[in-house]
């Protein structure tokens, strides 16, 4: 459930890249300063390790559907949630540069849904409440379920309130809910077995392995997470999306619309709003197309032309124009790789130096 | 030079989970000695290379390199002297690039870049790797990785080189070259390898470790001859050693002791 | 979605890396520069409306000029760039059914908005994953990391990077491995249940755990005490500067102006 560029807003990006960074550089100092040397390389391994464990697939029998771990819940228990937190980040950000698994404008939103869910609220808010101190068998399995689905549900969540609200999409909540949270249940089901089997393994081969999380005191308090954590990230994302609403109103409310949010008639624009709504006009010398209201329900649009507005000639000047740029793209693609097929062929024609 | 000596005396150590691998090690290794460190899987040879270099306290007993034990006050010096190389060259090639792993050890000991990367150059032009020190490790063969695992505890300018399965992974051409490159070196060196080719062409002495204890020490030509020795380590005839059974078909070949 | 198999993506690491190492004008440059320029541009890419379709082509232009610039073979970054789209694919084929409205006409054929959309959609990601794909294989994943830490990201953070991807290629060889190994007695036939698959992963992770015990002795046995010194750095050059300006001058104006639609209308208007 990688989030794609191609799907946030820059808004959404952006403000989901602060949260992160910003995560990252408290579970970096907290990570800091209880760490031991061995940490170092210790962590750097464990990533590898969820990489290359996310490679294999596990098939549900009689389903014939196949998933891979997301590891969240696993690195916490293994390394707390701050270490576990800043190796998970590391795991999204190599995906996101090496294999291209969501974009790198989106890495901010998948740290978010993929590390912080599990990290921050599946494992302190659930899985140690759930397990206590010394679970059995079938309590460990039992916390390591739920606290999956929780962090997964919470993840999917994440991307759908991320994709409605950067208005790329045109799903609705209710529909994009309705295959996002399910399929999302059955994943972290699995997950959840795995995981905890995964731990019942290592604490019988590996005992001090498990004891790491623990031992470092660096299990946060639900208060200190709610003051700490959630509440600058909530001001951040307020903050984002205001500033998104006052110059996108269109698209907030148009998402709000779907997310079945009644928005009130806006209120006068204020002296700020009207300067930056000004300054995009005036920055939208050629605007695209003349948009009609994007939907009914948010009819409060400035848009006073009714549909249809296309006018062909517009739309002819610009298949002839996009027709121009395609073939001026391409034309450079292949007069490029033709030049640097010749200085190649010239480097071969030259006598090679035996390695 | 006296701290090139290396010395365990009664030497004990068991793991957490009870396992004793070490019961009562003893041997004195002097100035520019080589030596084979030779047993059976299991019989505590690694167990004894991580006590040479204090990454394991021993239960009782004590390990001298020089004329210093090994105690925490001790241990950085002892580490700079001892330069310990892992069966496993992944272990140890952790930097992004080789000319950075070579790099690792002087800067820690506290050179200025400048010069540890000149260091840098030199062991790797010793160990004749310069062309790849701006390759990533993961890239390299294993003879190549092996080379500058070597030439990364070179850099520190160790008295002592310890060797763990230095041979392993390694195609008989990579083999032979680092066998000229060890050598070539005047250092003291220890290596446990279950290879006796190797430990023949460059260890005039060999330890033979069985459970936990010395079995055998002497020269390494003595050992090798005495069968019934290297049948109870499961060992076997070094090849150069064996009657060769396609040129003198009348020597039955030697029943080989399957590992 | 379908997932590539775990030996061909194995294979690529490999590949980018080749690609990392070679010299050519775009490799020589800062890493910053290029981590700025290539984050900018991503972020430009998607600040489009979401009906654009023609105003964002002329940006075809980045991955073409980069791509020469870099010497990379622009059918590698194609290639690269495919497994990316089926994500944004089955989000945005919605689209199209959702959103009927007619808002362009080609003569007498009414486009609704959801193909616009979807296209656009499918644009942005081609133009953001070619970028990055780019920015990678003329830069180096060590690099990159270096490049965020002096950008401010904390040390521990680019440390961890940095030995992730170096242990990455141990690992997912030994995970190649086992996976094959099992393959191998279970003639391919059935896929890996819940079950094995947890022993499995949990055998995976207790070899790194020890792997990590011995890096771990490895470091200290050269000194290691905590600290990793930084890695040598590249220094920031007049040219850098001009790189990434002209590359945000460039993107802007195409950003700014709907370049196409003015080159459509000025040839019509030539036109009889």
């Amino acid at each position: 459930m990688h989030m794609a560029d191609a799907l946030i807003s820059p808004a959404v990006g952006g403000s989901f890249w602060a949260v992160s960074c910003g995560l990252i550089g408290i579970s970096a100092r907290k990570t800091q300063r209880h760490l031991e040397d061995y940490a170092i390389p210790m962590m750097g391994v464990l990533g590898a390790f969820v990489f290359a464990a996310q490679m294999i697939n596990y098939t549900i029998p009689s389903t014939g559907s196949s998933g891979h771990i997301g590891g969240g819940l696993l690195l916490a228990v293994l390394l707390g949630p701050w270490a576990g937190f800043l190796v998970l980040a590391s795991v999204l950000s190599v995906q996101a540069f090496f294999f291209m698994d969501g974009g790198l404008l989106a890495l901010g939103c998948n740290i978010f849904n993929l590390g912080f869910f599990p990290c921050f609220v599946a494992y302190p808010l659930v899985f140690l409440p759930a397990s206590g101190a010394h679970p059995s068998p079938a309590r460990l399995t039992f916390a390591a379920v739920i606290a999956t689905v929780v962090g997964l549900q919470f993840g999917a969540l994440g991307v759908i309130f991320q994709t409605l609200v950067s208005g790329i999409s045109s799903l609705s909540f209710s529909a994009f809910a309705s295959i996002m949270l399910p399929v999302h249940l059955a994943i972290g089901l699995v997950e959840g077995v795995i995981t905890s089997t995964i731990v019942t393994l290592l604490a019988k081969a590996r005992p001090e392995a498990i004891a790491l999380g623990r031992e470092h005191k660096t299990t946060p308090q639900t208060a200190w997470i709610i003051a700490k954590v959630f509440l600058p990230i909530a001001a951040v994302i307020a903050i984002a999306l205001s500033w998104f609403a006052s110059t996108h109103p269109d698209g907030l409310e148009w998402s709000l619309a779907r997310l079945g949010i009644d928005t009130e008639a806006e209120a006068a624009p204020s002296g700020l709003n009207q300067a930056l709504n000004r300054t995009q006009e005036s920055m939208a010398l050629f605007p695209d197309y003349r948009l009609p209201a994007p939907t009914d329900a948010a009819g409060a649009g400035p848009s006073t032309e009714s549909w249809p507005n296309v006018e062909a000639g517009t739309s002819l000047a610009g298949l002839v124009g996009g027709m121009i740029t395609l073939i001026t793209v391409g034309l450079c693609a292949v007069l490029l790789h033709l030049a640097k097929r010749r200085r190649e062929r010239a480097r071969a024609s030259q006598p090679v130096h035996p390695l | 030079m006296s701290h090139h000596i290396v010395e365990a005396r009664d030497l004990a150590y068991a793991y957490p989970d009870g396992t004793r691998a070490l019961k009562g090690v003893s041997f004195r290794i002097t100035h520019g000695e080589s030596v084979a460190l030779v047993g059976p899987n299991g019989a505590g040879k690694s167990t004894l290379l991580l006590q040479l270099n204090g990454f394991l306290r021993p239960t009782q007993g004590e390990v001298r390199i020089g004329n210093l034990p090994i105690t925490p006050k001790t241990l950085d010096q002892i580490r700079r002297t001892v330069g310990v190389i892992f069966q496993d060259p992944d272990d140890q090639l952790f930097m992004p690039t080789v000319r950075e792993d070579v790099t690792f050890g002087p800067l820690n000991m506290g050179f200025p870049r400048q010069e540890a990367e000149s260091i840098a150059e030199a062991v790797l032009a010793q160990v004749g790797m310069s062309d790849i020190a701006d390759r990533a490790p993961y890239h390299l063969s294993a003879g190549q990785k092996r080379a500058v695992a070597i030439a990364a505890v070179l850099a520190m300018s160790p008295d002592i080189l310890v060797l763990d399965e230095p041979s392993s992974h390694l195609d008989p051409k990579g083999r032979r070259r680092l066998i000229d490159l060890l050598h070539g070196f005047s250092h003291t060196k220890i290596i446990a390898t279950h290879d006796l080719d190797l430990a023949l062409d460059l260890c005039p002495r060999t330890i033979v470790i069985a459970d936990g204890r010395v079995r055998e020490d002497g020269p390494t030509l003595r050992l090798f001859q005495d069968q019934a020795l290297l049948e109870e380590c499961a060992l076997e005839l070094p090849l150069r050693m064996q009657g060769c059974p396609i040129c003198h078909p009348q020597h039955p070949p030697s029943p080989s002791p399957g590992r | 979605m379908k997932q590539r198999s775990m030996e061909d993506r194995f294979l690529e690491f490999g590949l980018i890396d080749q690609l990392a190492r070679a010299d050519s004008r775009l490799h020589r440059l800062d890493p910053r520069a290029k981590l700025l320029t290539t984050l900018f541009f991503c972020a430009l890419v998607v600040s489009f409306p979401r009906y654009s379709v023609l105003a964002i082509l002329p940006l075809l232009l980045y991955p073409v000029l980069l791509s020469a610039m870099g010497e990379l073979p622009l059918a590698y970054v194609a290639r690269r760039t495919l497994p990316a789209l089926p994500f944004a694919f089955m989000v945005g084929i919605f689209n199209p059914w959702i959103d009927t409205k007619p808002v362009a006409s080609l003569g007498p054929l009414l486009i609704s908005g959801g193909w616009l959309s979807f296209t656009s959609i499918l644009l942005r990601c081609i133009l953001t994953v070619s970028s990055a794909i780019i920015l990678v294989a003329s830069t180096g994943i060590s690099q990159i990391c270096l490049a965020f830490q002096r950008l401010g990201a904390p040390h521990l953070f680019s440390l961890q990077i940095m030995f992730l991807y170096r242990y990455l290629f141990v690992l997912t060889a030994e995970a190649v491995q086992m996976v094959r190994a099992r393959n191998l007695r279970t003639f391919g036939r059935r896929g890996l249940g819940p079950g094995p698959f947890a022993s499995l992963i949990a055998s995976l992770l207790i070899r790194s755990l020890d792997r990590a015990q011995n890096i771990h002795r490895a470091m200290v046995a050269r000194g290691f005490r905590g600290e990793i010194q930084p890695l040598r750095q590249s220094r920031w050059r007049r040219h850098d500067t001009f790189f990434v300006l002209l590359c945000i001058l460039a993107c802007s104006t195409i950003r700014l102006w709907n370049l196409p639609q003015a080159i459509g209308g000025w040839l019509l208007q030539l036109l009889p």
